[in-house]
C-alpha cells in the first residue's frame, strides 16, 4: 500500500521551503479503527472509522510551523507547503525547484500481525465481548455490572523530509478492557483489567480474553472486603506491569528531552549522575517486540530502539525526538511520536520499565515487616518541575509480618520521583508490561508502561484510616 | 458556507437510507484552527489547520450504529454511510434506540466572534507574547513555561431522516500561561488562562498575571500535619469537581448503575447554598449551541436546586427509556464520536460573598488551588477519592503558608453535603468540561500530609 508519491512529495518539501527555514517534513496517513463496547449485557455503540490525512511542517531555528488538513488532495498539500512557508517572518523568495530527491516509501510493518483484525468478521469481535461478559460474571455471585470494550486501529503512515528521508510503517494494533462492578450491601468496587499490543488478534485469543476478565472480576470481588488504607511513611511494594505508571509518571516524563531543555524536569543537567541505586536500570523501548508502545519508526521516520535511561543507577540518557536532539547535538532515540497527522511530533516514551532483577516478588514481600503492596493503580498525575507525584491505590493490601494480609481502599502513594527512586531497595525478576494511553500537549499515544515488583524502601501513604 | 453543510449532511442521511437503513442522521464539521506557542518572546510552534469530516449514525431492527469519514464528497460519504449500516448489524437489540422525536433549535447569542477571521497571525502571536511578558512582569517568576494561544472557526451541521436539518458557525478562542517560581525544589507552576469567542476577548495582562500570581502564591510550600478541617476550593478546583458530578448526573450513568445519585431525584444531596445547572444556552458558554447532537433545541436543565437534586440530564435514548423528555443533552465532541450523554455547560451559581469571607468563615482550614490525580484518585462507583492538593493553610480567617504534598479525601456525597457557601468571584474554566465556577467553603474534609 503506497499512500502519497515521492514524486508529489518533493515539490510539497521545496515548496514549504520557499522563503527559508532548516528542515521541512511531509507527515502522510490514513488510518482504519473499529471499536465495540458491551454494557449491561448488550452489545453496542459499534463504530468505524477511516481518515486519511497529511501534515507539513518546516523547522526554522528553534521554531516549528506546521500544518495539517484532511485528505491528500495536491492542491492541498501544496497550499499548506505556501501556509508553512509564508509563516516564516522574512526570507528571500527560492527557487523552489531545488530538486529534493526523495525514494519511495512503503508502509510494511516491522511487527507480526498473524490475524489482521479487518479481515476477521465483526461478530466474533461481539463474541469477545460476551466471553468477558460470562466470565466475569460466573467469578461470584457479588459481581453485579460487567463492562468490556474492544478497539483495533490500523495506521499506515509515511515520513518524507528535505534531507532526503523517506520512511514508511504499518502499524496494527488491538486492544481489550473489561471493567466489573461487584457489590455487596452498600460497598461498591470497580476492577478493571487490559490485554492487548502492537499486532494482530492473535493478541485476544480466547483464553487470554478470559484470563482478563477473570482478573477484572478478582479484583473487584477481593476489595469488597477492604478496610480504609493507612497513612504515613512505610515500605511499598509497587506491582508488575501497570505499577510501572510511577516509573512513566514520576521518571519517564522528566527525561522527555522538551520538559529537560525547557529546564522544567528534575532530571535536567544530571546525565551521568546516579540518582538511584546500583540495583536500577530502566529502558525506554519502542523496538520491542509486539509491545503496546512499539512501532516500527517514530512518527519522524527514525527506527524506534532500545535506550537505556537509567544504568546501574546512573542518568545515561534523555528521550529525543529530531528538533531537541538536533538542539543537544545528539541523534534522535526514535522518540518524535504524535498522536496524527493533526499533531506535531514530540519526545514522548514508547514501552518504558525497570530491568528485571533476579529475586522473586514472594521475596520482596517477606523481607517486609509491615507496609503496603500497592498492585495497581487508577493512574497518577506528577508535576514535572518538582518531580512531585500522587497515586491512587486501585488494588492494594497490608503487609504485615512479611505477609500480604487485608485489601485496603482509598490509599495514594504522595512523593517525589528523585525521592522515590532512592528509595528503591529491591527489584524481582517478574517484568511485564501493561497497554496505558499516555496524554502529553493535547495528545494521546498509546505507552507501554511496566515493571517487575518493586520495592521502596518508605513511601508516603495518603490513606482514610483515622 | 453552513447551508452547503446541511446539503452535505443530507447526502450522508440519503446514502446511509440507499444502504437499507430504516433512519439515519448525518453530523458535518468543517472549519479552520490555529494554534501558537511562544517561549522566551519568540514562536516556538504555530500550527494552522483544515479540518472536515462526516459521521454518520445508521439505524435498522432497533440497532445502531456510527461511522466517520474525513472525504465529504459523494463517494466518500456513501462509504461512510455503508460502514455504519454495516455496523448497525453488530450490536444487540436495543428497543429504545433511535431518532428523537421532536426536534428543533433554540435562538442563541452569535456563536461566532465578528473579528476573529480578521486577526492576522502576527496579532495573535503578538497577544501570546504580551501574555508571556506579563507574567515575566512580577517579581519571583524565574521562568514561564510556555504561553499558548488557540482558536477555532468553523461550522457544524446535521440532518436526520426525520426531517430536522440545521446548522450553525461558531468560534472560540482561549490562551493559557504556566509561570514558574521558585528555585529549585521550591519551585512551583501557576496556571494562568482565558477563554472567550475571539482573540479579542482574551486579556493578555489577566493571563500572565494570573499565571504568576497563582505559582508566586506556591513558593516555599511545604507538607503540613494531618488534620480534618474547612476547605475553600478555588473556582479552578471547584470547576474540576463539579465535572465530575455533572458526568454523574447523566441518565446514562444513572441508567447503567454508574451514578452515586440513581434513585436520589428529590433528596437533598447537597448544602443549600448549591445551584447548578447544565445551560447549553448560557451567553457566553464555551458549549452554547442552539441544538444538540440529535437536533433537540438546547435549553436550560435545573440539576441541583436549593441543595436539592431536582434533575439529571438526558439524550432521546435515555429519555425514552426513563420515559422522559429529552434535556437535549446529547453531546458531540466531533464527526468522530456518535452522540452520547454529557454536560454542555455547567454552571454554578455564584454565591453573594466574595472569596475572603469564604476565607474567614473558614477560620483555620486549607485552601485548594490545584489538585492532582482526580481523574485516579477518584472512584466512580463509590464516588471516594483522595487526591493531591497545593494551596495555601488559613489560619485566623486569613490565608498563610503555602502547602504542598498533602492528599484531600472525602466521597462526593459527603463533599456536596458540606458546601457551606458558594462565593461570588464566577467564570468559566474549560477543567471538568465546560464550568461556570465559583469559589466553594466545605464544612470539613480529611488532609493528610506529615
Amino acid at each position: 500500500m503506497t499512500l502519497l508519491d515521492p514524486e508529489l512529495a518533493g515539490p510539497v518539501l521545496a515548496r514549504a521551503l520557499r522563503r527559508g527555514g532548516d528542515v521541512a517534513e511531509l507527515y502522510v496517513e490514513a488510518r482504519h479503527g473499529f471499536a465495540l463496547s458491551l454494557d449491561d449485557e448488550r452489545v453496542e455503540r459499534p463504530q468505524s472509522g477511516d481518515e486519511v490525512g497529511a501534515s507539513v511542517r518546516l523547522i526554522s531555528g528553534d521554531a516549528a510551523y506546521f500544518g495539517h488538513v484532511d485528505g491528500l488532495r495536491e492542491d492541498d498539500l501544496l497550499r499548506i507547503a505556501d501556509s508553512v512557508a509564508g509563516a516564516l517572518a522574512a526570507g528571500d523568495e527560492r527557487a523552489s525547484d531545488d530538486g529534493i530527491r526523495l525514494t519511495a516509501a512503503h508502509p510494511s510493518s516491522r511487527h507480526p500481525v498473524e490475524t489482521p483484525p479487518q479481515e476477521v468478521d465483526a461478530a466474533r469481535k461481539a463474541d469477545l465481548l460476551r466471553a468477558c461478559d460470562a466470565t466475569a460474571r460466573a467469578a461470584g455471585v457479588a459481581v453485579s455490572q460487567v463492562s468490556a470494550g474492544y478497539a483495533e486501529e490500523r495506521r499506515a503512515v509515511q515520513v518524507f523530509n528535505s534531507d532526503g528521508l523517506a520512511a514508511a510503517d504499518d502499524r496494527t494494533r488491538v486492544r481489550l478492557a473489561v471493567q466489573v462492578v461487584a457489590r455487596r450491601g452498600e460497598v461498591v468496587e470497580t476492577g478493571s483489567e487490559t490485554r492487548g499490543g502492537h499486532g494482530g488478534l492473535e493478541l485476544l485469543a480466547e483464553d487470554a480474553v478470559r484470563d482478563v476478565a477473570a482478573d477484572a472480576a478478582r479484583k473487584a470481588l477481593t476489595m469488597l472486603d477492604a478496610r480504609a488504607a493507612p497513612s504515613g511513611r512505610m515500605p511499598v511494594v509497587v506491582g508488575n506491569g501497570f505499577g510501572g505508571v510511577l516509573l512513566h509518571e514520576a521518571v519517564g516524563h522528566g527525561l522527555e528531552a522538551d520538559a529537560v531543555q525547557k529546564n522544567t524536569s528534575i532530571y535536567a543537567g544530571r546525565l551521568g549522575e546516579r540518582i538511584a541505586p546500583a540495583l536500577v536500570t530502566a529502558y525506554d523501548d519502542g523496538s520491542r517486540t509486539g509491545a503496546w508502545g512499539s512501532d516500527g519508526i517514530d512518527d519522524e521516520g527514525t527506527p524506534t530502539q532500545r535506550t537505556t535511561i537509567i544504568e546501574d543507577g546512573r542518568l545515561t540518557s534523555y528521550l529525543y525526538d529530531r528538533v531537541r536532539a538536533r538542539r543537544d547535538d545528539v541523534p534522535s532515540t526514535g522518540n518524535g511520536r504524535r498522536e496524527s497527522f493533526r499533531d506535531l511530533p514530540i519526545p514522548r516514551m514508547t514501552n518504558t520499565f525497570f530491568a528485571p532483577g533476579e529475586g522473586s516478588p514472594e521475596a520482596l514481600i517477606s523481607d517486609t515487616q509491615r507496609g503496603l503492596y500497592a498492585v495497581s493503580f487508577g493512574g497518577g498525575q506528577v508535576d514535572p518541575a518538582t518531580g512531585d507525584f500522587v497515586f491512587g491505590v486501585s488494588e492494594g493490601y497490608l503487609i504485615e509480618d512479611g505477609r500480604v494480609t487485608a485489601p485496603v481502599r482509598g490509599a495514594t502513594l504522595v512523593g517525589n520521583g528523585l525521592e522515590a527512586l532512592r528509595a528503591i531497595d529491591g527489584i524481582a525478576d517478574d517484568l511485564e508490561i501493561g497497554t496505558g494511553y499516555c496524554g502529553k500537549d493535547g495528545q494521546r499515544v498509546p505507552a507501554g508502561v511496566g515493571q517487575p515488583h518493586v520495592r521502596l524502601r518508605e513511601l508516603t501513604v495518603g490513606g482514610t484510616a483515622a | 458556507m453552513s447551508a452547503d453543510l446541511e446539503a452535505v449532511a443530507s447526502v450522508g442521511v440519503n446514502a446511509a437510507l440507499a444502504a437499507g437503513a430504516t433512519d439515519a442522521e448525518a453530523f458535518v464539521e468543517q472549519g479552520v484552527e490555529r494554534e501558537i506557542r511562544v517561549y522566551e518572546g519568540a514562536v516556538e510552534s504555530l500550527t494552522d489547520a483544515a479540518r472536515r469530516g462526516i459521521g454518520v449514525r445508521a439505524f435498522a431492527d432497533g440497532r445502531a450504529g456510527y461511522a466517520y469519514g474525513t472525504d465529504i464528497g459523494d463517494a466518500g460519504i456513501e462509504e461512510v454511510a455503508r460502514a455504519a449500516r454495516a455496523a448497525a448489524e453488530v450490536a444487540d437489540e436495543d428497543p429504545y434506540v433511535g431518532l428523537p422525536d421532536e426536534t428543533g433549535a433554540t435562538e442563541v447569542a452569535p456563536l461566532r466572534s465578528p473579528e476573529i477571521g480578521e486577526w492576522t497571525t502576527e496579532r495573535k502571536v503578538d497577544l501570546a507574547i504580551a501574555a508571556e511578558r506579563a507574567a515575566r512582569a512580577h517579581a519571583g517568576v524565574g521562568q514561564v513555561e510556555q504561553v499558548v494561544y488557540a482558536d477555532a472557526d468553523g461550522s457544524r451541521a446535521l440532518a436526520s431522516s426525520r426531517g430536522f436539518s440545521g446548522s450553525f458557525e461558531t468560534s472560540a478562542a482561549w490562551a493559557y500561561a504556566s509561570a514558574l517560581a521558585g528555585d529549585g525544589a521550591d519551585r512551583m507552576t501557576g496556571i494562568g488562562l482565558g477563554i472567550g469567542r475571539g482573540p479579542e476577548d482574551l486579556d493578555p495582562e489577566q493571563i500572565g498575571g494570573e499565571a504568576a500570581t497563582r505559582a508566586l502564591a506556591q513558593v516555599g510550600a511545604r507538607p503540613v500535619a494531618s488534620r480534618r478541617c474547612p476547605v475553600v476550593l478555588d473556582p479552578f478546583v471547584a470547576a474540576s469537581f463539579v465535572g465530575f458530578i455533572g458526568a454523574m448526573l447523566s441518565a446514562d450513568a444513572v441508567q447503567r448503575g454508574r451514578s452515586l445519585f440513581a434513585d436520589r431525584e428529590g433528596d437533598e444531596i447537597a448544602g443549600e447554598p448549591l445551584r447548578l445547572a447544565d445551560d447549553g444556552t448560557a451567553r457566553e458558554g464555551p458549549a452554547t449551541a442552539p441544538f444538540d447532537g440529535e437536533g433537540c433545541p438546547r435549553r436550560r436543565v435545573p440539576l441541583i436546586d436549593g441543595g436539592r437534586l431536582v434533575g439529571f440530564l438526558y439524550d432521546s435514548r435515555t429519555a425514552r427509556r426513563a420515559g422522559r423528555a429529552t434535556t437535549a443533552s446529547a453531546e458531540r465532541p466531533s464527526y468522530r464520536s456518535p452522540p452520547a450523554v454529557g454536560t454542555s455547560n455547567l454552571v454554578i451559581e455564584p454565591g453573594p460573598a466574595p472569596l475572603e469571607d469564604l476565607v474567614a468563615r473558614a477560620a483555620d482550614g486549607l485552601y485548594v488551588m490545584g489538585v492532582v490525580g482526580l481523574h485516579s484518585g477518584v472512584n466512580p462507583v463509590s464516588g471516594t477519592f483522595s487526591v493531591g492538593a497545593t494551596g495555601r493553610l488559613i489560619e485566623r480567617g486569613e490565608l498563610a503558608d503555602p502547602v504542598r504534598e498533602v492528599t484531600i479525601a472525602s466521597d462526593l456525597v459527603s463533599m456536596l453535603r458540606s458546601v457551606q457557601a458558594v462565593g461570588s468571584e464566577a467564570r468559566w474554566v474549560p477543567f471538568g468540561g465546560s464550568v461556570h465556577a465559583a469559589p466553594m467553603l466545605l464544612g470539613e474534609m480529611a488532609v493528610s500530609g506529615l
